[in-house]
């Protein structure tokens, strides 16, 4: 600490050295002392924690998973799978066409027939727990390989998207020889056969959560992983097939888009179950409707995170933290929008900012890394061009100040103040590390605007006065309303949207709905 | 008569964008805050974000206080900020007190001043007083464009209606205005209809074209049309312009929006595909 | 002596509370065997201003208690069952045989008072409060999805109306029913009942016509939430469905059941309120 001495005064002889307080007074020759042994400005950086990969072993070329056995794709092709974070190629997968489909949801309907619809209940029960359990063995491995292959922080994929999985699979367990139980005065029975596609943001997860109930009633399923993330998928169908799971039971195709519309249009398919875009959504709900086909969605989503003046600001500075860079941003309920009551709109901008900046953005292996890489170069692209929106419209930017590494595909961490519902930024899912700072004056004008969109996935709300947060809670049109918390999931917790954020519920009983017949 | 008459598709579409270009998207509540006017503001830049198309709207109107945060939010823009102002809406105020809050205005940055004349003065028969006060107003908001806002409701009468429109053009009004918003009834097409008809009449006694602003009450895109059929039908066409029409509106704003939506998509529209601001 | 000159009924819509007739002032004619008949021919725009009024009686309808939606709705009941012969006689004239029009009235009659009952309950029978573990509460409920267009299934005047629309209404929403054509007495009878019954004004509207100048419309409107189709027209069925997934609707079709359907168990069931309800999970920290 610099040692300033105390100045002259006037018609006293000047004192040497710095009071102490005690009365004593500190001698020059001591002060010059301490100046010479005061300890330099501490920096603490924390070291590297990369969280070991080499006993990964990942195949050179996956193939796909049909009836039970692993089948090269008709058409021959293969692509790669990369890591976002480095741009290297992990492996190639194979590229599902048609034919494929039609393999794998003919093997899935001879499993319902011969024997799965037969199957009790218990006995379902005892291979959903088999895989639940061979998930959490190997899960420090499949988290590793989650992280690679999308960019997510190894913190997560260890902490959250693998266990959740697990939890899934052993939560429908347990309903699959109660389903009785689960309605009342309702005998219900299987629908057939599912086809599931699922999105690149939470791979495992998502493939859990879409799984698990359609087993659990007695369903089989083909499953198509998101394109740019394939390999949990690949995966868990290993886990599937050793635990002895009946062949055709789960059929894994991976594919892109066409491999998707493919699945949907499968005239044999007796339900889908489709989580991406609302746009796609769209497309799939005609193809349904054409078809006459069950069909639930989970689609998009512009949530928006209301902190009211009597929250517990710090707290609620840690929601919409979590709320927003959590998975760099990539998901449906994130907290995209903050609604923040005009009188506190300084003390929330100026905590977000400072919070912000001690977020990590780094190597997704690093187990101190907080947020990762953009799962993709096409995503990067979209983001970035919708921030520059905001920017463009007058919006303040304020951005995590730190380095990005060279190769990748990377994003700061981003707010804007100054937003307005009208700007783009405010109305469009951006799914990125991206928040959009919007003021309220009072409870129903908060209600008002979190209401003004077309999605209706989650909102969260942060007041410490119960009867507002009760009233709020009711007033605002959201299948998930997180309270003085955000992204909490849980598998007995149903997780849907409202409006054009799609229909249908995943988790707890209500989860068994898209997959039974009342 | 002009009420009934048919606007259909490609005349309701162009209406419909006439109507937005002509709007003063309005905010005068003793609630509103810098944000909630910046938000405003965004609003009125951008419409319909989902449609770059539609045009930004002619004006923002608010109170005085708020006119500089207004300016900054619209600069570059083809947006003016009109401030209200002589103690809106009731008038009720000292001279210097009332043509203060006119200049503070413009010099803040405000393009235009919404003034409110004295209706105690005019009822009381004062009319030498209102028409002072108008004249003293347009100069301390030069150069501002004044607006005068009559407060049709409260003079009752067509006959008043006249006459003071006839006042205040005298007096130097850019624009008459026939409501504060603040009471019932405000802009009616029997009253709109009047107030044409006496600025015709002016510009052909004087060559001096007035403007006309309609305010108060007019929440449907119906509605707008209608008014938008007096001026085609009573000044012309040409009239169907900023610089000569203008509606006073907030809610207005997100019913246009749905019109033309249903226009270009055939389907009826929800206010949860519109932003509120 | 000259039989009675009898004062005939002017068959309206019914929206917002009010009957009106088409703003086209348009009427179709229903040649029914012992009378023809003029019916107001709903256009797209009475099916506009039968969505307004619907949404806009709707937070207020939500906001009721369960217990008292079901007092209205019981007493829908007790207004249907004092003018049971009205009703009788309607569904005769348009083709019944007596013995069955007693028997179909009885049963809807029944099947209001049935789900009256459930306004208070559905949400007991839906919600789970789920173990998310000891540091959060956690609650799933049911709420209404809105307002719900019902296409009224076309060969039933009054059982098959009832069991469609009913359920929508005991679960909180508001809803526009396009009533069958052929049937379209009995929806103005019923339409009657609801005005009468102290169901507030737009939570019910009521729309006769032709059904392809009123689906389609209805399909497409952005601010319906749901639909519940009843079209036998398989082509029409499948164009709404189509329409309906530009908002992402609910959609339920059921195609056209015969009538002795409804007087089975599987006519109703809470499942038929749940079909247009969406799950809210609430999230609440438990911690000092």
């Amino acid at each position: 600490m610099p040692v300033r001495p105390v100045a002259k005064r006037r018609g006293k002889p000047a004192q040497s050295g710095r009071a102490l307080g005690n009365g004593k007074r500190l001698k020059v020759e001591d002060t010059a002392r301490l100046a010479v042994t005061q300890p330099p400005r501490t920096t603490w950086p924390y070291s590297p924690a990369p969280e070991a990969r080499d006993y990964i072993k990942l195949a050179p070329r996956y193939e796909l998973f049909v009836g039970g056995k692993w089948l090269k794709p008709k058409s021959g092709r293969h692509f790669t799978s990369i890591n976002p974070a480095t741009e290297e190629v992990l492996t190639h997968v194979a590229d599902a066409s048609s034919a494929d489909v039609d393999s794998a949801v003919r093997a899935a309907r001879a499993a319902y027939e011969k024997y799965w619809r037969r199957c009790p209940g218990s006995e379902r029960a005892k291979y959903l727990y088999r895989i639940a359990r061979a998930i959490t063995e190997r899960s420090r491995e499949l988290a590793v390989l989650e992280s690679l292959d999308t960019g997510k922080p190894i913190r997560e994929s260890r902490d959250f998207d693998i266990p959740l999985a697990a939890a899934h699979f052993f939560y429908y367990a347990g309903w699959a020889d109660k389903l009785k139980w689960a309605f009342p005065n309702a005998s219900p029975t299987p629908l057939g056969v599912a086809g599931q596609i699922i999105p690149w943001n939470f791979p495992l997860l998502m493939a859990a959560w879409k799984i698990a109930p359609a087993l659990a009633c007695g369903n089989t399923v083909v499953l198509k992983p998101a394109e740019t993330t394939p390999l949990s998928a690949l995966w868990l169908a290993e886990i599937i097939e050793q635990a002895d799971l009946p062949p055709g039971v789960v059929n894994i195709i991976t594919g892109g888009p066409q491999t998707g519309s493919a699945l949907v249009r499968q005239p044999q398919v007796d339900k889908i179950a489709f989580t991406g875009s609302t746009e796609v959504g769209k497309e799939i709900a005609r193809e349904c409707a054409r078809l006459r086909r069950r069909v639930t969605l989970e689609l998009g989503g512009k949530a928006a995170n209301i902190i009211f003046d009597d929250a517990p600001i710090d707290q609620a500075i840690e929601g919409v933290i979590n709320g927003i860079f959590f998975n760099q941003g990539h998901v449906c309920c994130a907290g995209s929008r903050l609604l923040v009551q005009e009188s506190v709109l300084d003390l929330v901008v100026r905590k977000l900012f400072r919070r912000m900046q001690t977020l990590r953005v780094g190597q997704p292996l690093d187990k101190n890394t907080d947020v990762g890489a953009i799962n993709s170069k096409a995503q990067l692209e979209k983001i970035s061009a919708l921030a520059d929106t905001g920017e463009a419209a007058g919006c303040t930017r304020y951005e995590t100040k730190c380095m990005l590494p060279a190769r990748g595909f990377w994003f700061r961490p981003t707010f804007f103040t100054g937003v307005s519902l009208s700007h783009r930024i405010a109305q469009e899912e951006i799914f990125g590390p991206v928040l959009s700072v919007i003021t309220f004056r009072t409870p129903d004008e908060a209600v008002e605007k979190a209401n003004n969109t077309r999605y209706g996935l989650s909102a969260g709300v942060w007041t410490d006065k119960g009867s507002k947060n009760f009233k709020i809670v009711s007033q605002l049109r959201a299948g998930v309303v997180w309270a003085n918390t955000y992204n909490k999931f849980d598998p007995s917790s149903p997780f849907g949207g409202y409006k054009e954020s799609g229909f249908g519920r995943e988790g707890g009983v209500h989860g068994l709905l898209p997959y039974l017949e009342r | 008569m002009l009420a009934t008459r048919s606007i259909k598709r490609d005349s309701k579409i162009l209406g419909l964008r006439l109507a937005i270009a002509c709007m003063d998207l309005t905010t005068l509540e003793g609630k509103d805050t810098p944000e909630r006017v910046k938000q405003l503001c965004r609003k009125a830049l951008t419409p319909d974000p989902e449609d770059p198309t539609v045009a930004a709207v002619a004006a923002l109107c608010i109170y005085p206080e708020h006119v500089a945060v207004a300016k900054m939010a619209l600069r570059g823009s083809t947006v003016k900020v009109a401030s209200v102002a002589t103690a809106f809406p009731s008038g009720l105020a000292p001279r210097n007190v009332k043509l203060l809050e006119a200049r503070e205005a413009v010099a803040a940055g405000a393009d235009e001043i919404d003034m409110v004349i004295d209706r105690g003065a005019f009822l009381a028969g004062r009319y030498r007083d209102v028409a002072e006060e108008i004249a003293a107003v347009k100069e301390a908001s030069s150069p501002a464009l004044l607006k005068v806002i009559l407060e049709t409701g409260e003079l009752a009468t067509y006959d008043n209606i006249r006459k003071a429109s006839w006042l205040a053009m005298e007096a130097g009004a850019d624009f008459i205005k026939t409501s504060t918003g603040k009471i019932q009834p405000a802009a009616t097409l029997p009253v709109a209809l009047a107030m044409l008809q006496a600025v015709r009449d002016y510009e052909d006694r004087t060559g001096r074209a007035v403007g006309v602003k309609v305010a108060g009450g007019i929440r449907t895109a119906k509605q707008a049309l209608q008014f938008l059929v007096l001026v085609k039908e009573t000044l012309g066409e040409d009239r169907l312009d900023a610089r000569y029409f203008r509606i006073g509106a907030s809610s207005l704003l997100n019913d246009a929006l749905m019109q033309l939506t249903k226009e270009r998509t055939g389907a009826y529209q929800s206010e949860d595909y519109f932003t509120k601001d | 002596m000259a039989a009675r000159v009898a004062v005939r009924k002017t068959h309206k819509l019914y929206i917002g509370g009010a009957f009106v007739r088409s703003e086209s002032g348009r009427t179709f004619e229903l040649s029914l065997h012992e009378q023809v008949f003029q019916v107001a021919r709903a256009t797209r725009k009475d099916v506009r201003d039968a969505v307004r009024a619907a949404r806009t009686a709707w937070p207020s309808w939500r906001d009721r208690t369960a217990y008292n939606r079901g007092q209205i709705i019981y007493r829908l009941a007790e207004i249907i069952e004092s003018r049971r012969d009205q009703f009788v006689e309607t569904l005769r004239i348009t083709g019944s045989p007596s013995g069955a029009a007693e028997k179909e009235v009885s049963a809807a009659i029944d099947r209001i008072v049935w789900y009256a009952g459930w306004c208070d309950k559905i949400e007991q029978l839906l919600s789970t409060k789920n173990p998310v573990g000891v540091h959060h509460f956690n609650v799933s409920s049911p709420e209404a999805t809105g307002v719900v267009g019902v296409v009224a299934p076309t060969e039933s005047g009054l059982i098959g109306l009832v069991s469609a629309l009913i359920p929508v209404v005991c679960a909180g929403n508001c809803a526009v029913v396009i009533a069958s054509e052929r049937e379209s007495l009995s929806a103005v009878a019923f339409a009657e009942a609801i005005a009468t019954a102290d169901v507030p004004a737009g939570v019910v509207n009521i729309l006769t016509g032709y059904r392809s100048e009123t689906v389609p419309t209805l399909a497409s409107h952005m601010d319906v939430n749901a639909l519940d189709l009843w079209i036998a027209d398989e082509e029409q069925d499948a164009a709404a469905a189509q329409l309906a997934c530009n908002n992402v609707k609910r959609v339920r079709r059921h195609g056209e059941p015969p009538q002795r359907f409804w007087f089975t168990d599987a006519a109703q069931g809470p499942g038929w309120i749940e079909a247009f309800m969406e799950i809210k999970t609430v999230w609440h920290p438990a911690g000092v």
